[in-house]
């Protein structure tokens, strides 16, 4: 019952910090809050050139929000874009239409396709379209393709640092110490702690979820009960990393600096970065880390609306991550006391 | 009657450095052993290891006969550090509970022994205050109260009065006394000479070696000196 102890302690106090409290929760919402205001703003304005277009395509051009400016047939394309306020220009030459995105703009490369596209179509079937990007490429993201990252991460983030200060603050405070003077025994510290915060953070998981799909609105195809297994599974595996790292930290900055070493580069291969366009001296880092899984899972059903089937290898795997850092969890706090 | 509780003979590195070196201690209940000694010295060390959460590079350490460490001797025992470790957020109250759950009070008397202990540190009008807002020298008292919670055999006290007003400290050696007379065995280190004079034994540490050891008189007969005080002194303390 010794577990029961710590599980009961670790929520007592949670309870009486309400900063903290609030900071796990809160700060999580109030970030995706504002990346969603920040992708999914104000209507797009957009300004397109046109070289040569045929006047039976021309005189259909007509649309919200977009500006359609003629430029002469002499004109440098690239140099227009780059020092004129140009989004795109299209460009017809031999019944070829030629289209050259500004490009450094994800979302606004895909609306201007969209655009062209179907005011092209219906006119000249026979017309093809080539895409020629100036800055960026095609598989640039939006919110919807990367909110389910976010929540992902900013889940791991919060938990993984708030579980490694206050099992480093354990040692630093000398409980850890009188703790290992009495007969409790390691693997109960170690669960009565993955269980405290596992019953906190599944409360945190939910509410982030509940508001990143409900408030926010992110895109949301699949069923809101294998969201929150996930977001859980990526709870429970921060908890145990920051849990295992807070052992080789000194104090809380130390803590804090592992959040660039271990955590931030685990959100570039979590799926913001095709896996494939990633130099291959890094790639091999992805399937290391936790998010990796946890992600791919997330975007699986509220993306793609898949269910168990797909995700299980995921979760299986996320399983596996907590289950090992818990083992060397046990086996570091030998440091502390050999039995 | 008298009956030998701990006997260790310890040689302790952190790498290179020697901190204790061959440490030969028998202690018996119905004793305050205290260690004096400047500080770096090594008391801590080697109380650290006489209660099982160090172990020695060379040498063993027995409790009730049986080697440390072990879970079931650790049961008998009541740690005190110099550190407070305390949960701030918490209540004196909530804290208590805790350790008093995980140290195996049972569950009935337990709101019985932590008045007990709490009258004892003086601290029972501050039962629900949390600790964060205590001052240094009650959160000693409580870390103390939290010793002795789970009626140890052997209480290992690291400096426990530190901070802790004259009169109170009395009170709280009166206790010691009356727990010594019952047949515990207390491990109490100190800087401060008037509780040195209430141990039933001294042991003074020098660079991480025993270098007397003896009642407080026959310290002083040893050294030639009126007062313990004196008597560290002239071991170089």
């Amino acid at each position: 019952m010794r577990v029961l102890a710590v599980v009961n302690r670790i929520l007592k106090q949670f309870l009486h910090d309400k900063r903290t409290m609030a900071l796990m929760i809160l700060a999580p919402i109030l970030v995706l809050t504002m990346l969603s205001l920040v992708f999914n703003g104000e209507e797009l304005e957009l300004k397109i050139g046109l070289i040569d277009v045929p006047s039976t395509v021309y005189t259909n051009m007509e649309q919200e929000n977009v500006a359609f400016v003629k430029l002469d047939s002499d004109t440098d394309v690239n140099e227009t874009l780059e020092q004129e306020d140009y989004d795109a220009i299209l460009a017809f030459e031999q019944g070829e239409s030629k289209l050259i995105l500004e490009g450094s703009d994800p979302s606004i490369n895909n609306v201007i396709i969209d655009n062209i596209k179907s005011e092209i179509s219906p006119n000249t079937t026979s017309v093809s379209l080539s895409v020629e990007h100036l800055y960026g490429s095609q598989d640039l993201t939006t919110f919807d393709n990367i909110g389910p990252v976010l929540v992902g991460f900013f889940i791991f983030f919060f938990v993984f640092l708030i579980a490694g200060v206050s099992f480093l603050r354990e040692r630093t405070q000398g409980t850890l110490e009188r703790l290992l003077a009495s007969p409790i025994k390691r693997w109960e510290l170690v669960m009565g702690y993955v269980i405290g915060f596992g019953v906190f953070t599944t409360i945190q998981s939910s509410i982030i979820a509940l508001y990143s799909i409900y408030v926010i609105d992110l895109m949301m195809e699949g069923s809101f009960f294998y969201v929150l297994i996930i977001t859980v599974m990526i709870a429970l595996s921060a908890l145990t990393l920051g849990i295992l790292l807070s052992a080789f930290a000194k104090n809380e900055l130390q803590m804090i600096q592992f959040i660039p070493l271990v955590v931030v580069p685990q959100f570039f291969f979590a799926g913001l970065f095709k896996l494939e366009t990633i130099s291959d001296y890094l790639s091999w880092l992805g399937p290391l880390t936790p998010l990796y899984y946890g992600a791919d899972a997330l975007r699986d059903v509220m993306i793609r609306g898949q269910g168990l089937i797909e995700i299980w290898t995921n979760l299986v795997v996320l399983g596996g991550f907590s289950i090992v850092f818990i083992i060397m969890n046990i086996f570091a706090l030998k440091k502390h006391r050999s039995i | 009657m008298t009956t030998t509780i701990i006997d260790a003979n310890v040689t302790k590195r952190f790498g290179k450095k020697k901190v204790l070196e061959d440490v030969t201690l028998t202690l018996t209940n119905n004793e305050i052993f205290g260690l004096l000694g400047p500080s770096g010295s090594g008391k801590t060390t080697l109380v650290k290891i006489l209660c099982g959460i160090d172990v020695p590079t060379e040498g063993h350490v027995s409790v009730f006969g049986k080697k440390m460490p072990d879970l079931e001797l650790i049961k008998r025992i009541g740690y005190m550090a110099q550190a407070d470790a305390l949960y701030h957020e918490l209540t004196a109250k909530e804290n208590l509970v805790f350790f008093a759950s995980i140290s195996g009070v049972k569950r009935n008397k337990r709101a019985e022994r932590i008045q007990q202990v709490m009258k004892l540190v003086d601290l029972e009008s501050d039962l629900n205050t949390k600790v964060e807002t205590f001052s240094g020298g009650m959160k000693r008292r409580l870390s103390l109260a939290i010793a002795l919670l789970h009626e140890p055999d052997i209480l290992v006290l690291d400096e426990p009065t530190v901070g802790i007003d004259p009169a109170l400290r009395n009170k709280i050696w009166d206790t010691f006394e009356i727990l010594k007379e019952s047949g515990v065995l207390i491990v109490v280190t100190t800087h401060v000479m008037d509780e040195a004079e209430r141990c039933s034994r001294l042991g003074m540490v020098r660079d991480g070696q025993l270098i007397a050891i003896g009642t407080p008189d026959e310290i002083k007969t040893k050294t030639e000196a009126s007062t313990i005080e004196q008597a560290f002194l002239s071991y170089g303390g």
